[in-house]
């Protein structure tokens, strides 16, 4: 029920920002370019501008959720999201490395390298006779903060204007994406959504503890390592095309569990993930028009109000 | 008894750190010269080095490392949660807020008009974060993240809005100790005091809280007076070494982890502990980040991470963490 309408109402949302922007197009013209017989300009502004745009939201809304609810409930703590695995960390440094070193168009590229390969240290560095949850994220805070530190620091020896630069990129943004993104998002969801579906038995085994978990037959260590790796791809392909979209992955399971009053499964926290991204994107571009802000800094004003209002409202936790 | 001995041996370590925080920096200053410094003020160029600079940033160090080490482990023990910093209560976000306010809005130049700022900014956040998430650890937890998170899409949005303002905030968040100057360190004191004593007051009740809420409550502890106590505590602490420093985010999420290590969970030892660990850490890595890139700096901030992370990560492989 509440994915059903999550997904209607980023449709709703998806639409109504066709409409929106610096040149507004009626709905009907929107609806009549996609049907192929628009304008060039309107061709242009509906096709190769605002779809990709509405359409990376929608996907890396979804991945950026389902990432964050693997995390948090492998580690049993809501506090978990996959930028403390090190994911955002890693493509952070590498972004910033592209953008002062070799130019911007490398981005995408090095920030997935950069964030697979922070995953990939974090989780080799926990591992011991298995990694546990525990130990996962404490490493993973470890390597977060020596890279971040790092981030930091090349930002201070730039020049201002390519620290805005990285800065915008950081705060994770939709702006100027293209069909490339979309298609690099879509296989992602694609492959990722199904794949983690498909692990939803093992997951609800490993959250009951190790040993509950081993007792019951369940092969621990690989299903981790396998929902693992679901989870940081989907979350290190996101980043690559949006830059950090900050507090998805933290809420959008966290408002999952709040607005289902049974377990909910993972695709509550994707269609509120898609919602929110979608959404906060509109905002972003039409609030403070003719400038715009990154995504990444509205997904928290609409997701952490709504949260406080629930974690008020209810004592459930 | 082993434990005392510990603790005084650590505090002699602390010591010498200290004098070799006053003797090194871009020019070495011999152990003799920082005396007559001290104590035979000539007003020479070296005596003034030491005087109106590295004793200034040396306190700053002692003070900010003892507040965040002290604050992190209390935060951890009133959330029941290892992974809670300061930082979670909303503490670096409401004074992250402030800065970039008072940077943008109303024009502050300087450090010393920044420390108020960043102090109210936090008291402001944590209230807030108290008043949402209530009793419950993870609601707690909870709260602050989302506050948190509100307060940073602030920041970021007004730095990415107004270039000059990005431009103060990026040096002001990395973290440093060598802008600290006489007066602001001496305004520092009485709050580190207060945090100290109220500190030493809850350990034992700290203790109570770790057996659970039933538990602790049939032991008599008055759970909701503690944890705001400590909340309090946390808010001046973690305040005031966000308002000198900047947010330098690890030492008080780790320091309290090794301190466990070293101790156990007690919270009696525990905290005395952080407290001598976190500004002995801090230390080593100021000296070290005056050091590397000479004549540059690099900022402690950035050091403590990069020196104190590696070590982290080692202890977190060698066992299973105590107390988790």
């Amino acid at each position: 029920m509440v994915s059903t309408a999550g997904w209607l109402l980023t449709a709703v949302i998806g639409a109504f920002a066709l409409t929106r922007g610096d040149y507004a197009l009626p709905l009907a013209d929107v609806l009549r370019t996609l049907a192929g017989h628009g304008t060039l300009i309107t061709y242009d502004v509906v096709v190769n501008n605002r779809l990709p745009r509405v359409l990376v939201g929608i996907g890396v809304g979804t991945a950026f959720a389902v990432s964050g609810a693997i995390f948090q409930r492998l580690a049993r703590n809501p506090l978990v999201s996959p930028d403390l695995i090190g994911i955002n960390a890693g493509a952070a440094l590498a972004a910033v490395l592209m953008i002062t070193v070799l130019g911007s168009g490398w981005i995408p590229l090095g920030a997935l390298t950069g964030s697979l390969l922070a995953a990939m240290a974090v989780y080799l560095l926990a591992y011991r006779n298995g990694v546990s949850g525990h130990r996962l994220v404490l490493v993973g805070i470890g390597v977060t903060a020596i890279i971040g530190s790092l981030t930091a620091y090349l930002l201070t020896l730039a020049d201002i204007y390519t620290a805005k630069a990285a800065s915008m990129w950081l705060a994770g943004s939709l702006a100027g994406r293209s069909w490339t993104h979309v298609v690099l998002v879509g296989i992602t969801v694609a492959v990722g959504l199904p794949a983690a579906l498909a692990s939803t038995r093992q997951l609800r085994l490993l959250e009951l503890g190790d040993d509950l978990a081993r007792a019951l037959g369940g092969r621990v260590e690989l299903a981790r390592a396998a929902l693992i790796a679901i989870g940081v791809g989907l979350a290190a392909l996101a980043t690559a095309a949006a830059g950090p979209v900050g507090f998805v992955a933290l809420v959008a399971p966290q408002l999952a569990r709040r607005l289902v009053p049974r377990r909910p499964g993972l695709l509550v926290p994707a269609a509120i993930g898609a919602l929110l991204v979608v959404a906060s994107d509109l905002l972003a571009r039409t609030v403070v028009a003719p400038a715009s802000l990154p995504v990444g800094v509205v997904t928290a004003f609409l997701g952490a109000p709504y949260l406080l209002f629930l974690l008020t409202r209810t004592n459930r936790i | 008894m082993r434990r005392a001995a510990g603790l005084a041996v650590c505090v002699g370590v602390l010591v010498l750190v200290v004098l070799l925080s006053l003797c090194v920096g871009n020019r070495w200053v011999g152990a003799g010269d920082v005396y007559r410094a001290l104590l035979d003020f000539s007003g020479s160029d070296t005596d003034r080095v030491v005087r109106y600079l590295r004793v200034p940033r040396t306190v700053a160090g002692l003070l900010v490392g003892a507040a965040l080490g002290l604050s992190g482990g209390l935060m951890q023990g009133v959330t029941r949660n290892p992974l809670a910093d300061p930082g979670i209560l909303g503490v670096n976000a409401g004074a992250a807020v402030a800065v970039v306010g008072a940077i943008g809005l109303l024009g502050v130049h300087s450090l010393t008009g920044y420390v108020w700022f960043a102090m109210g900014g936090a008291l402001v956040a944590t209230v807030v974060v108290y008043l949402i998430g209530g009793a419950a650890p993870v609601k707690l937890a909870l709260a602050g993240a989302a506050i948190s998170a509100l307060l940073g899409s602030i920041t970021s949005a007004a730095t990415l809005l107004d270039l000059s303002t990005l431009n103060e905030y990026r040096f002001w968040v990395v973290g440093s100790l060598s802008l600290a100057t006489g007066p602001i360190v001496a305004q520092a004191v009485p709050f580190v005091a207060i945090g100290t004593v109220l500190a030493v007051v809850l350990g034992r009740s700290l203790n109570q809280l770790a057996l659970g809420d039933e538990l602790a409550q049939a032991l008599g502890t008055r759970m909701h007076l503690v944890r705001v106590l400590a909340g309090f505590a946390v808010v001046i602490l973690a305040g005031t070494a966000t308002a000198i420093a900047g947010p330098i985010g690890f030492i008080g999420l780790a320091v309290p982890h090794v301190a466990r290590r070293i101790v156990g969970p007690d919270y009696r030892h525990l905290l005395p502990w952080s407290m001598v660990l976190a500004p002995i850490v801090l230390l080593l890595a100021d000296i070290l980040g005056r050091i590397v890139v000479r004549p540059a700096e690099l900022q402690v901030g950035i050091v403590t991470a990069v020196i104190g992370a590696p070590l982290f990560i080692a202890l977190v492989r060698r066992r299973r963490m105590a107390g988790l």
